[in-house]
């Protein structure tokens, strides 16, 4: 545990937040949260996700205005609900989902707002080499004039932090900011940070994997559902202490049966597609294989390629033992994959369609459902009344079950919006079930939940591939695991055989020495 | 004071929009009566009174509303799946060139099979017209708006060589105009004495239909699954290209049924200035419905009394009749503003 | 092969260059001022109308007495209005461009030709007024064939091409247009750099609007000399086309614009030689038919800026 050498005690009050607290319509995402940090320091704020601690951080950088509370930084009080007065007092923020326009180069996107818009002339020259000298300080390698949508989301990353050190930010917000690296990666971002926190800048680093927490933070504070919980030296704080202050309640360990594996039911042989090259992989009827590595290595094309969404140029896919000729998200429907999405928002589920529409959109056609064209509604409301309460989603107990039935899916939280698409495709007991990402931004009971359910799928006879970029999760529920580097896929090990290490390497390109 | 996004919009915001924004437009277009110096309670009132104060009035609103009827529900039915079809003009025109084709063309049907034959011409005309810009899209990615549009002025300049050439009526004394269609090719008048047509009884029908269509079939599920979310749909395997030329198809065949019902219920032949403008003005019908088909009954007679009791308050008053224009394209606006601000919520702080 | 040869010695006359530029003068106003709103991030779809209305105003505005300019400067300013109202609806308030931008221009082409039948109810032919006479510039309107088709053009005119450069400069290498640039990229990025994303979107469509409602006083104080129903006759509708086919760039943008106004005034001409043979509509027919070929080629390629038509909310969850 490599700890900040000198942590400051009497350097000066960066930040002070007082009585901060913000709802959305009925949720309440930050309540009265007070918070200190210092020049110098790191200050880790943890919690599961939906804890609020992004909403925090948005409100600090002016994306969101606060319903209560008020920041000063470095004694001046800061106006809210405004980026460019956050930006003026010294507040650089980097965010979860990389905000840089993909079209335009990096020079273009640092630029951005560091002259006044009255300006005759652009001072590119003097920029870049500004740029230049700040990135060889810091270590941070980036070509100014390659397009950021070419560029790798580390490199992505790398930018904008550079964007908020060049306008001389004093304060820094990071937002999961190791969600993007490779585990040998990770070091190497630590020593850039506490080289910025030896200069004097602040940094507040937003995180939920404690280990890291553990490693580069002088103090942590938590956050469960919107309040502070804990706060404190990160030095006089156990990390378990620091998990239940996170969660509230001891959760029950998922506990993982193994079975024998069946059949094959998903084959993929030298599948070459878009960035992915000659990848092999098996999934068996009662196991689950994993898909570890950071995103952008082409999991999103693997995920594209099994759902149906694009064709491979070379190489076999075979389902339920079979080559597959046709390849269309229809023809996965047909063969009866259960498919959950990365992205619930943009492609599991039609936001403004109602729960009973998102529930039977895959099986309209039917002769259960419809018939000559006509849709059988009544059959329609009572199966998807079913299967919804049995997959737990809230809001269907009360009143008239045709009511409850016609909200329409954006309106339910995101753990409730993934179990809507849990139950229209588990409810079919499939065979195969392919899962992109299936817990990301959930809070912890519903990323238990939807473990629970796949663990039982699994049981049940279904042959389950996941894909996912949290390593906890993998190790925990996985069979078999591969790992998808730069479009290669390594070859499947059991997970029991394989440590953390090991896949870290792995997931960094590096060759591992097999254990005997 | 700021504006806060609302999580959930109340029904009765959503229903209370149109008729703001309609009294809003009124409320508007005000100022420009008083330029022409008219007194604004005046020239509403003739307005009034030329759209429902009689019985003629009334029905000459509602025959006023036909075309608009099936226009706006063409363009309610392709906004939904976010097909923006603003080329229903040329599609009205495109289905009466075909009726007046077929119907002068001596087919010796009797009057109900004749009638069936020129709608289902007038259809299948004015959804190819559709189904070329939709297939572009499908293929291309070539944005619709455009190449609906520039298809209007196409048809036009085509009718227009049409009728000045082979289409010319010899006893038309020099006019650009088709020749007449066979007795038994016209609707039947509803009330005598009137102009209504039978036309209004295939509108309600087609009113209906669509309704019918989106509430209870796949095909009106697919639809609204594609225009709200066209990845997701795919994603689920709905077969979105498809789906946005069989929509192509009923929009198309919609508005070419206007052109088909204004030809064979009120002129009897083919003119440059069948449609004042039906496919625009469909536009407007169908926002204020908010694209809901029984609602575009009502937007529809609630526009054609607009213009209607406009031509009165020209005649009687002198205000120029593109008032009516105004006022309805304001009514849009309006719409949308309501619409807009129904999403949020003053927060004073 | 004659019918090759008439053609070519039709397009080596000045006459077809000095027709070629005039055409494209407020194909090309139009053309810049809808790629700066869509370079925003917001596609105005009022621009038929705003030039209808551009063209009424200035005219009406001269009619009465005024200078050419004047007209000029009221229709921009007009133009300007309409282009804030449209921003209001589709910036502030994220209501759908595509219906806005029909609703805008229904409004305007029936405003304008209200305010026009209010102020000559009684004409049967439309009155005129005297139009903007070529400026030939010394010098250079005395070289051979391009002295007087580049250099003998009404001021107008000289304003569009030099409009060009100026909209590169500004959009390519100014801050403001970078600014532009990013928030019909990215108005998230450009909001988290402290850009006003509004603020910069609005301008843009009012400016973009203004440059609209130019082309349709051109048509007015220069091209023609009165305003008559159908002035515009979709040249608007033809501009949203060339701003694909330009790639949202100025340069390219002059090149479409160019391209597609020799095509008009070739178009023109054939009618005189062939107009026995094939009734006018075929002619009249092709600029529409052209564009939907130009569209045809370009749009699978099309890099639109990636946050056209998507509105810009702040303060919703992220």
């Amino acid at each position: 545990m490599t700890v900040n050498p000198s942590p400051p005690s009497e350097a000066p009050l960066a930040l002070k937040v007082v009585g901060i607290s913000k709802r959305f319509g009925t949720l309440l995402a930050n309540d009265r949260i007070d918070l200190e940090l210092r020049a110098g320091e790191i200050l880790a704020i943890v919690g599961e996700n939906g804890a609020g601690k992004t909403t925090l951080m948005n409100i600090l950088f002016g994306h969101y205005v606060p319903d209560q509370g008020q920041v000063w930084v470095f004694g001046r009080p800061l106006k809210l609900g405004s980026p460019a007065a956050a930006l003026a007092a010294g507040i650089g923020m980097v965010h979860q989902h990389v905000v840089l326009a993909d079209n335009l180069s990096v020079l273009d996107n640092i630029l951005l707002g560091t002259q006044p818009l009255w300006h005759l002339w652009s001072r590119r020259q003097e920029g870049r080499q500004r740029i230049h000298t700040l990135a060889e300080e810091l270590g941070l390698t980036v070509d100014p004039d390659a397009l950021v949508g070419s560029l790798a989301l580390g490199e992505r990353q790398r930018v904008e932090i550079l964007k908020v050190l060049y306008r001389g930010a004093r304060i820094l917000i990071l937002d999961e900011p190791t969600a993007v690296l490779t585990p040998p990666e990770l070091e190497p971002f630590f020593q850039t940070l506490r080289q910025m926190a030896g200069r004097g800048l602040g940094i507040l680093l937003i995180s939920h994997k404690l280990q890291e927490v553990m490693r580069i933070s002088d103090r942590v504070m938590v956050l469960r559902a919107g309040r502070v919980v804990m706060t404190g030296k990160t030095a006089e704080i156990h990390p378990t202490a620091l998990a239940e202050a996170m969660v509230g309640q001891r959760l029950p360990a998922v506990v993982k049966d193994s079975f024998a594996p069946g059949k094959t039911v998903l084959a993929l042989q030298q599948v070459s597609c878009g960035v992915l090259e000659q990848v092999s992989l098996t999934v068996r009827r009662h196991e689950i294989v994993g898909i570890a590595g950071v995103a952008g290595n082409g999991q999103s094309t693997l995920a594209d390629l099994i759902c149906g969404a694009i064709r491979p140029h070379q190489g076999q896919f075979h389902l339920y033992g079979q080559v597959l000729r046709l390849i269309s998200p229809a023809e996965m429907v047909r063969h009866g994959m259960a498919r959950i999405p990365e992205d619930r928002h943009k492609t599991g589920l039609i936001g403004s369609l109602s729960l009973w529409e998102n529930w039977v959109i895959e099986r309209y056609r039917d002769p259960e459902f419809s018939r000559w064209g006509i849709l059988r509604h009544r059959q329609i409301y009572q199966q998807a009344h079913t299967w919804l309460q049995t997959y737990d989603v809230r809001g269907l107990q009360s009143g008239d079950p045709r009511q409850a039935l016609q909200m329409p899916v954006q309106l339910l939280s995101g753990g409730n919006m993934q179990k809507v698409i849990l139950a229209r495709e588990l409810c079919r007991d499939p065979q195969v079930i392919v899962a992109h990402q299936p817990t990301r931004g959930l809070d912890l009971g519903a990323v238990a939940y939807v473990h629970a359910q796949l663990l039982a799928a699994a049981r049940a006879g279904a042959g389950i591939l996941l894909i996912s970029e949290d390593l906890e999760e993998l190790l925990s529920l996985t069979d078999r695991i591969a790992v998808l580097y730069r479009g290669q896929l390594s070859p499947a090990v059991p997970t029991q055989a394989t440590t953390l290490t090991d896949l870290g390497l792995r997931m960094a390109g590096q060759e591992v020495a097999d254990a005997v | 004071m700021r504006f806060e996004p609302r999580a959930t919009v109340p029904l009765w915001l959503i229903l209370s929009a149109p008729i703001a924004a309609i009294i809003l437009a009124f409320l508007s277009c005000s100022l420009l009566i008083l330029w022409t110096g008219s007194p604004v309670w005046a020239a509403y009132g003739a307005l009034l009174r030329g759209a429902v104060g009689s019985p003629f009035a009334l029905s000459e609103t509602l025959t006023r509303a036909i075309p608009l009827i099936l226009t706006g529900l063409a363009v309610a039915v392709c906004f939904r799946a976010k097909l923006w079809n603003i080329g229903a003009e040329g599609q009205f025109y495109g289905g009466a060139l075909a009726a007046s084709l077929l119907g002068t063309a001596g087919l010796s049907l009797p009057r109900p099979g004749l009638v069936l034959v020129l709608l289902l011409a007038g259809w299948i005309a004015g959804g190819l017209l559709l189904w070329i810009p939709a297939w572009l899209k499908t293929q291309f990615q070539v944005d619709e708006v455009v190449t609906t549009l520039l298809l209007n002025f196409v048809i036009l300049l085509g009718i227009s060589y049409l009728l000045e050439g082979p289409l010319k009526d010899p006893l038309a004394l020099g006019w650009p105009q088709g020749r007449a269609l066979a007795e038994s090719a016209l609707l039947p008048r509803l009330i005598p004495r009137s102009r209504l047509h039978a036309g209004l009884i295939i509108a309600l029908l087609a009113a209906l239909g669509v309704w019918a269509l989106e509430r209870f079939t796949v095909w009106g599920l697919e639809m609204r699954a594609v225009g709200a979310n066209p990845e997701a749909a795919k994603f689920l395997g709905i077969p979105v290209q498809g789906v946005i030329l069989y929509t192509s198809l009923l929009g198309g065949g919609l508005a070419g049924l206007a052109g088909v019902c204004e030809l064979l219920g009120l002129k009897g032949y083919l003119t440059l200035d069948l449609s004042p403008g039906f496919g625009y003005t469909g536009i407007v019908v169908a926002l204020l419905a908010q694209l809901h088909p029984l609602g575009v009954v009502g937007a529809a007679v609630f526009i054609a009394g607009i213009y209607v009791g406009a031509d009165t308050m020209g005649r009687s008053l002198g205000v120029p009749t593109y008032l009516a224009d105004v006022i309805v394209a304001a009514a849009l606006l309006w719409m949308l503003v309501c619409m807009g601000l129904a999403r949020y919520r003053l927060r004073w702080d | 092969m004659s019918a090759l040869l008439s053609l070519i010695s039709l397009i080596s006359t000045t006459s077809f260059w000095v027709a070629t530029l005039r055409i494209a003068t407020p194909l090309l106003f139009g053309t810049l001022g809808e790629v700066l709103c869509e370079r925003a991030g917001v596609l105005n779809l009022g621009i038929e109308g705003i030039m209808t209305l551009g063209a009424m105003a200035g005219w009406l505005v001269v009619y009465q007495g005024s200078g050419l300019w004047w007209g000029v400067a009221f229709a921009a300013v007009l133009g300007a209005g309409v282009g804030l109202i449209h921003s209001l609806l589709t910036v502030r308030l994220g209501v759908s461009q595509h219906v806005t931008g029909i609703g805008i221009t229904l409004l305007t082409i029936n405003a304008a030709y209200f305010v026009y039948r209010m102020a000559l109810p009684q004409v049967t032919s439309p009155p005129k007024i005297i139009p903007f006479s070529p400026w030939p510039l010394p010098g250079l309107s005395s070289l051979p064939f391009l002295g007087e088709t580049l250099f003998t053009q009404p001021p107008l005119t000289y304003l569009s091409l030099v409009l060009v450069p100026l909209m590169a400069y500004i959009l390519y290498r100014t801050p403001l247009g970078l600014a532009v640039r990013m928030v019909g990229e990215n108005p998230q990025a450009a909001a988290s750099q402290g850009i006003p994303v509004y603020a910069v979107r609005t301008g843009a469509v009012m400016v973009g609007s203004a440059l609209m409602a130019v082309a349709g006083a051109f048509l007015t104080l220069s091209a023609f000399d009165a305003f008559f129903f159908n002035i515009v006759n979709g040249r608007g509708w033809i501009c949203i086309a060339l701003v694909v086919f330009a790639a949202w760039d100025p340069w390219r943008a002059l090149a479409g614009a160019l391209l597609f106004a020799g095509f008009d005034a070739l178009q023109l001409r054939l009618q005189q030689l062939w107009g026995s043979r094939i009734p006018y509509q075929f002619f009249l027919m092709l600029p529409y038919l052209l564009s939907i070929v130009a569209l045809i080629l370009v749009s699978r390629h099309a890099k639109a800026p990636r946050a056209l038509l998507m509105p810009f909310r702040p303060g919703e969850r992220i």
